[in-house]
């Protein structure tokens, strides 16, 4: 086992005038289950492939465990690629299928042996090791292609979107089983999507990308209560969190006919009068009732059972802001009525609104 | 509940119309589906009947059917040998209105067949070999064009019969992607990788199935493609330096890149060392060197060596009848309706269906050979025509689109049987 380390890792695309990849610095501690996560054209899988040896690092270098990788090809870095299209073998026993790769590489009997059944005991598989895929089920079928992978001992596992082709209801099974298998494993892992939701749910921490360059890394708590810029702020969490323009005020910071207390000495670093506030669903109050706060106009409630979310509209500085708050799942007001939100004090995101970047560089307050 | 499907086709034949598309494609009738042996696939595949011939189909998601949909059309456009996409049909909703899988509709190659459908008993060394140097050949012009195909296998390639060798038909593109600066040499590495490996899984899979020859080594074999590529690979590219008295060798690189079927339609070449020194190297190579000549010549449409096999004896006919000093296009016209054409007529309407012209025409040379060798002198044409129909032809199985019992495959991981109790459990130690 072993961390990996990019350092100022660079990909420039022959005639790109961008990096895909620029700069990156990330340190992944060994045994860590690591998220790259981002839109789609962020770097993110250009990243893995590096790691991979898939692409060339223009500048920089990739390190696995103290070893510099960057010039090594990839089957010798000691990685698994994991669900790189594994077939099973229709004619060959669970056991073969997990240790042909081994065979191939010239690992002895009893060693592959040893090897299948150890990943075997890990994904529930051992009885099954006699048998012939076709007497699977589909969920078995997954682990048998996640034990040949296991069974290689690699340094490092990669993921690319893993689950991309997956029915929704096997994506959050085996979302979970991955998850869960990596920490009995305690094999680091690399692992790419674009789905915030898979980001936050399996990773130990995230690294959010966004055009070549990351703009943040830590634990999935970190990245929803303190994100660095706006972008974080947006991407990670859902629904998202609603951001609009505030103007700076005595006292904090201006929320329709309310104030918001936020330290003035914080306010005292943006670069305008006016600040770009987030809040996110849970941390808004509402009323139906006149009186402070920023007037909302409801087009529609979601129910899903327990809690419920308010979709609306405002017009803040001239412009239509919608907004969306988490109420009630039973009890909350009905489209085409007005009410008037107030954001929980101590939950409000400030970030300036030139730079895009988070103000108060505490996390939020209790 | 028809109302809201989706269908992507550049031929837009309306015949996809009368498919059953509100029905699983694993639920559809027999007077539908064409039973075609198949490779190992992940998702479920079937092939169905279309206007006279046969496409295959297969269920994924959206996203991938017309992502492999609009590869597959970009490969083609690059003359890449692959299938030929038909359709992406999406919104497909079932009687009760609940979402069928999108799915992705090709038309099935003639004359292709996978390589579980090229041995009647036993899959033999040699002809595991020829595969795997075909399968090289195709993943290097793959490479060429900067296409990172990332799940080589024997599974996801068409092969059709190639005077003696394999033409090699990229079928399934779901995990590949071009790149426009070409590919990096760890891709590429990546990729033979994972071509030695499936390779290598497929024929112990044959091997646990009782179906190759004893001597057939399954490792060995599959690290042939790794050989095979590698010199292929540095023929193409590679480059070469040489005293400039040797300029000759300029031209004896051409010529053995012909030979191997390539054209170079770029060379770099550059001098050093004040002119002593002349370094050379392809900087755009084209397939096909022989078929565009035979097509050139005749209209021929045929595989690489099926078409360097018609070329020879073009030749041969021309030096033979002293001919040579004439114009190459009315030579080849005059071969072609006096030896070429006769033989493909002379073939029984009912026998067609065996196999291609071309091919027909290769194996008819062959036969003409050993029956040549066995008699101690020439045969006519005529007398080897009948011979080979009656003694040959006649007794192969139809290859145009193949009906066979369905092959042992099965999907991962979508379907669910959960019927675990159906084998009895083996010692697994004495397999793996």
């Amino acid at each position: 086992m072993a961390s990996v380390t990019f350092d100022k890792a660079t990909r420039l695309y022959p005639g790109g005038t961008r990096p895909a990849v620029d700069q990156l610095d990330l340190q992944v501690a060994d045994g860590e289950f690591l998220v790259l996560v981002g839109p789609s054209g962020c770097g993110k899988s250009t990243s893995l492939r590096m790691l991979a040896g898939l692409e060339e690092v223009n500048e920089g270098n990739i390190f696995i465990g103290e070893r510099n990788v960057t010039d090594v090809p990839p089957k010798d870095r000691d990685i698994a690629m994991v669900f790189q299209n594994y077939a099973l073998y229709p004619h060959m026993t669970v056991a073969e299928n997990m240790g042909f790769a081994l065979k191939i590489a010239g690992v002895g009997k009893d060693e592959r042996a040893a090897r299948v059944l150890e990943a075997a005991k890990l994904l529930d598989l051992e009885p099954y090791l006699g048998r012939k895929p076709k007497a699977l089920s589909g969920g078995q079928r997954q682990r048998v292609a996640m034990g040949r992978a296991i069974v290689r001992q690699p340094q490092v596992f990669l993921m690319d979107e893993p689950l991309s082709n997956l029915d929704a209801k096997l994506r959050v099974q085996t979302r979970t089983q991955i998850a869960s298998l990596q920490r009995r494993l305690g094999v680091t892992t690399v692992y790419v999507t674009h789905d915030q939701t898979e980001a936050l749910t399996m990773g130990d921490r995230i690294a959010v990308l966004k055009d070549g360059i990351l703009q943040q890394v830590g634990t999935p708590r970190d990245l929803y209560e303190s994100p660095n810029n706006v972008f974080v702020a947006g991407f990670i969490g859902s629904p998202a969190m609603n951001l609009f323009a505030a103007d700076v005020v005595d006292g904090g910071i201006r929320f329709g006919t309310a104030t918001v207390p936020v330290e003035r000495q914080a306010l005292d670093s943006a670069s305008g009068k006016s600040v770009t506030v987030g809040v996110r669903p849970e941390d808004i109050t509402v009323s139906t009732t006149a009186g402070e706060g920023l007037q909302v106009d409801v087009d529609l409630v979601e129910e899903l059972g327990a809690d419920g979310y308010l979709y609306g509209h405002s017009t803040i500085e001239g412009k239509r802001t919608d907004i969306v708050a988490r109420v009630d799942g039973r009890i909350h007001p009905n489209a085409g009525e007005k009410v008037y939100l107030t954001p929980t004090p101590g939950h409000v995101h400030v970030f300036d609104s030139e730079s895009g970047e988070r103000i108060i560089h505490a996390a939020i307050a209790h | 509940m028809r109302g809201s499907l989706n269908i992507t086709s550049a031929t837009a034949d309306p015949a996809l119309l009368d498919l059953p598309w509100d029905q699983p494609l694993d639920d559809w009738s027999n007077e539908y589906i064409a039973a075609l042996p198949k490779g190992i696939s992940r998702h479920l595949v079937r092939f169905a009947h279309l206007s006279g011939r046969v496409v295959a189909i297969k269920e994924t998601t959206e996203v991938m059917a017309k992502g492999e949909y609009e590869m597959l059309r970009t490969l083609q456009r690059l003359e890449v040998p692959c299938v030929e996409p038909v359709a992406v049909v999406s919104n497909r909703t079932d009687p009760e209105g609940d979402l069928l899988a999108p799915a992705l509709v090709t038309r099935h190659l003639r004359f292709s067949l996978p390589y579980r459908a090229l041995f009647s008993q036993t899959l033999r060394p040699e002809t595991a070999t020829r595969l795997v140097d075909a399968l090289a050949v195709l993943l290097v012009r793959l490479h060429i064009i900067g296409f990172f195909w990332g799940d080589v296998s024997l599974s996801n390639t068409l092969f059709r019969r190639d005077a003696g060798a394999f033409a090699a038909y990229l079928v399934d593109a779901e995990t590949g992607q071009l790149y426009s600066g070409g590919l990096s040499n760890g891709q590429r590495e990546n990729d033979l990788e994972i071509a030695r490996v499936n390779i290598a899984g497929e024929l112990m899979d044959l091997e646990a199935g009782g179906k190759v020859a004893d001597e057939l080594d399954p490792i060995r074999i599959s690290n042939g493609i790794v050989d095979a590529y590698r010199s292929l690979w540095t023929e193409l590219t590679g480059s070469e330096s040489f005293s400039s008295s040797e300029r000759w060798r300029i031209n004896e690189r051409v010529d053995r890149l012909n030979a191997l079927g390539f054209d170079i339609d770029e060379l770099a070449i550059r001098t050093t060392d004040e002119g002593s020194t002349v370094r050379i190297q392809p900087k755009v190579v084209d397939a096909g060197h022989h078929q565009r000549r035979l097509l050139r010549l005749t209209g021929l449409d045929a595989e690489e060596n099926q078409a360097r096999r018609l070329l020879n004896d073009l030749d041969s006919y021309s030096a033979s009848y002293g001919k040579s000093d004439l114009d190459e296009e009315m030579v080849a016209h005059e071969w072609q309706a006096r030896v070429f054409e006769p033989v493909v007529r002379a073939i029984p309407v009912e026998l067609r269906g065996k196999l291609e012209p071309a091919e027909v025409f290769h194996q008819l040379l062959e036969h003409r050979w050993y029956l040549a060798q066995n008699a101690g002198h020439d045969i006519p044409l005529a007398e080897a025509v009948t011979s080979y129909i009656n003694d040959i032809l006649r007794h192969r199985r139809d290859e145009a689109t193949m009906i066979d019992p369905p092959t042992g495959t099965f999907t991962v991981p979508i379907d669910v049987i959960d019927d675990p109790e159906t084998e009895p459990d083996a010692d697994w130690r004495l397999t793996v």
